[in-house]
């Protein structure tokens, strides 16, 4: 799950980390009042969607309004952020449709000396968490990775013990700080690494993480993504859930047990496992086809998520035949068909289905299917499923 | 021979008064899995199938000798359940459970590292050396004694392959689900290693899929110590950046972990790569003529 900068920033202010004071606004005025509260001159107006690149964003109907922009009084305060509030912002990550933006975090500005990157993530390869910074924060750290690795610097930890201080220190010295701020980033990076740990965080960012001109560190931005295995330890957190952020249908379909992601292609598919569901996918693409999803309907496959499935697929306007492959191992063929059958009936089809079944009873399933008088197109192996439903896409 | 388990294997289940426990404890049973003891906490006493079923798994392996176990336990006790077994000398751990915290694995993986247990998962369909043994969710049936080595991340792309090779005639020795989760218990590494060791083992497949850097890790092992034809296939490539396709595992993030990378990869180490998932197993004798 992700969350909203505010919204991670407060979780951070109760860890004890240091923030820019700033309050969230819905309405231009909400965004004046919450200036004047300030109390200072410059301040920063910065809208709360989850995607990134925010700064180099546009709002679509306004081109000349970024996603984050420096203001200077109430009434420029205001002005932006009813630029900004109930449009849709375009970022890198948005797409180009945009999402639309609810609202806005005010935040005070602040004596910038320095901009680092701090992360958080759980690496793979040694199996735990590591800390990772560089001396090169504000921008995309991918492209720091890509083009100069040697200025990222890493430290694993361990999530019980902690991450130590002579760690920090390690960390500060490649990062060249000074003086009392490697005292600061002693407690800084250590809570940050016990909270990481603390709320199953699956990623958390500070990008850029301030050094201001007193010596001091500041979170100028949070980004925080949680690990959804572990939701059920953390009821704290299921309130931070913004709906709005997401596909509506994957709402839908997390709903009926279903793993959906939409895709921008013609051809919806039903599969069920996520290995399999990837590869139907690509195989759509080897055959010249485009998969308008990935949907894993897992190992049950019963009717009503059968059913539900269908739904889902065919909501998506886009769609203009369906592919449906399953391999039948415990959950048999037959068991399987009869669920095609009866959720066919009961979705009503507009466009051609191809199901190609493999597995136990499959022959009794395919019998089914070819009895029961639907409109079916059968498929015999993964190469005849993708050409049949291709074609048949148009 | 085979890799893990055998005929000799005398199995535990861990969760086995659960429903999931219960069904796959008499699917295992019916395809003559020597399962030997069921655990759930506070139901000793109990038989399920006719196994009896102990309140720890310490007490399991004194009376009955298990050496190896399955855990169906929900998500938030399976760290404990497979840290009960590492603890109680099993050898074989296979841990059948979606959705463990990561966090959790963390721990878990930190604990394997002095203990000469072996973890096979999470999320994962499970282990079978065919006609001997099977520990797991996987269709027993579609398996066929034979050659060739099997590992793979998913589960249903697994018995897709499995078929495949059942068809051409082409058996396998073990088949080993590692799981979908960013972290597992045992890598590709690990079981090429047991492959190239296992003498009933003529040739390897492997499928993979997008996120992380393990095809790419075995794929220079590959290159540097195994003589067995390999052949494999990566499921994903036409997946977006930033989203889970599902499995937690299968994500690729600030442009790592992409199929296109980890097909470079392994055709560089000499493996041949299935373009198609309609084709795993032809890859395969492919790989096999060309190292004849």
């Amino acid at each position: 799950m992700k969350i909203h900068e505010f919204q991670g920033k407060q979780l951070l202010r109760d860890a004890g980390i240091p923030t820019p004071r700033g309050s969230v606004a819905r309405s231009p005025e909400e965004a004046a009042a919450a200036y004047k509260d300030l109390g200072g001159e410059l301040a920063v107006v910065k809208a709360q969607i989850h995607a990134g690149g925010r700064g180099k964003g546009t709002i679509k109907t306004n081109p000349e309004q970024r996603g984050v922009q420096l203001v200077r009084s109430a009434e420029e305060t205001a002005h932006v952020a009813g630029n900004i509030l109930e449009n849709e912002l375009v970022t890198i990550q948005t797409g180009p449709e945009g999402r639309v933006v609810h609202q806005v975090l005010v935040e005070e500005g602040c004596d910038i000396a320095r901009e680092l990157y701090l992360g958080i993530v759980v690496d793979r390869g040694s199996g735990g968490p590591v800390l990772m910074v560089s001396s090169e924060g504000g921008v995309e750290i991918e492209k720091v990775a890509a083009e100069t690795p040697e200025l990222i610097f890493k430290e694993p930890f361990d999530p019980d013990r902690g991450l130590q201080s002579f760690q920090v220190r390690k960390l500060a010295a490649k990062l060249n700080l000074q003086g009392k701020t490697v005292r600061v980033a002693d407690t800084f990076m250590r809570t940050l690494c016990a909270l990481f740990v603390k709320l199953d965080c699956s990623l958390l960012e500070l990008n850029p993480l301030v050094v201001t001109g007193d010596g001091k560190l500041l979170a100028l931005d949070a980004k925080m993504t949680f690990d959804d295995n572990a939701s059920f330890r953390h009821p704290e957190l299921a309130e931070l859930r913004d709906l709005n952020e997401e596909e509506p249908m994957e709402i839908r379909a997390a709903e009926a047990g279903l793993s959906y992601v939409k895709l921008d292609g013609n051809i919806g598919c039903l599969v069920n496992g996520a290995g399999l569901a990837m590869s139907t996918m690509d195989l759509i693409k080897l055959h010249g086809g485009s998969p308008a999803n990935f949907l894993d309907v897992g190992g049950g496959a019963e009717k009503e998520q059968v059913t539900e499935a269908f739904r889902i697929l065919l909501s998506d306007a886009n769609v203009k035949g369906v592919l449906v492959n399953i391999f039948g191992g415990i959950m048999r063929c037959t068991t399987i068909a009869e669920a095609l059958v009866a959720a066919y009936r009961t979705v009503g089809f507009s466009v051609p289905l191809v199901v190609r079944l493999e597995g136990t009873e499959v022959e009794q399933g395919r019998k089914i299917l070819a009895d029961s008088g639907v409109d079916i197109i059968s498929a015999e192996g993964l190469t005849d499923a993708a050409k049949k439903i291709v074609a048949a896409a148009g | 021979m085979s890799i893990l388990i055998d005929k000799q294997t005398r199995v535990l289940c861990q969760g086995i008064t659960g429903k999931t426990g219960q069904f796959h404890t008499k699917n295992c049973l019916e395809y003559g899995t020597n399962v030997v003891a069921g655990v759930t906490p506070g139901k000793g006493g109990k038989t399920v199938e006719g196994v009896p079923v102990f309140d720890t798994v310490f007490e399991a392996v004194e009376k009955t000798g298990v050496d190896a176990t399955m855990i169906y336990v929900p998500p938030p006790f399976t760290a404990d359940a497979i840290l009960e077994a590492v603890d109680a000398g099993i050898r074989v751990v296979v841990a059948i459970t979606e959705g463990v915290p990561v966090m959790d694995m963390v721990r878990v993986h930190d604990a394997m590292r002095n203990s000469e247990s072996v973890l096979i998962g999470p999320n994962c369909p499970g282990v079978i050396t065919p006609d001997e043994c099977k520990m797991g969710i996987m269709p027993g049936y579609i398996h066929k004694k034979g050659p060739v080595g099997l590992m793979s991340r998913s589960g249903t792309l697994t018995y897709e392959a499995v078929w495949q090779l059942s068809e051409l005639g082409l058996g396998q020795s073990t088949c080993v689900g590692l799981g979908g989760d960013p972290i597992v218990g045992t890598s590709f590494i690990d079981l090429l290693k047991r492959f190239e060791a296992d003498p009933a083992t003529e040739s390897i497949l492997m499928i993979g899929e997008i996120g992380g850097t393990a095809e790419e890790e075995a794929a220079r092992y590959v290159r540097q110590h195994v003589t067995k034809p390999v052949a494999a296939f990566i499921a994903g490539r036409t997946a977006p950046p930033g989203k889970r396709m599902g499995h937690a595992g299968a994500i690729i993030s600030g442009g790592k972990g992409t199929a296109e990378e980890k097909i470079v990869a392994l055709e560089s180490a000499g493996i041949k790569v299935a373009e198609s998932p309609a084709d795993m197993a032809t890859a395969l004798v492919r790989a096999i003529k060309e190292k004849a």
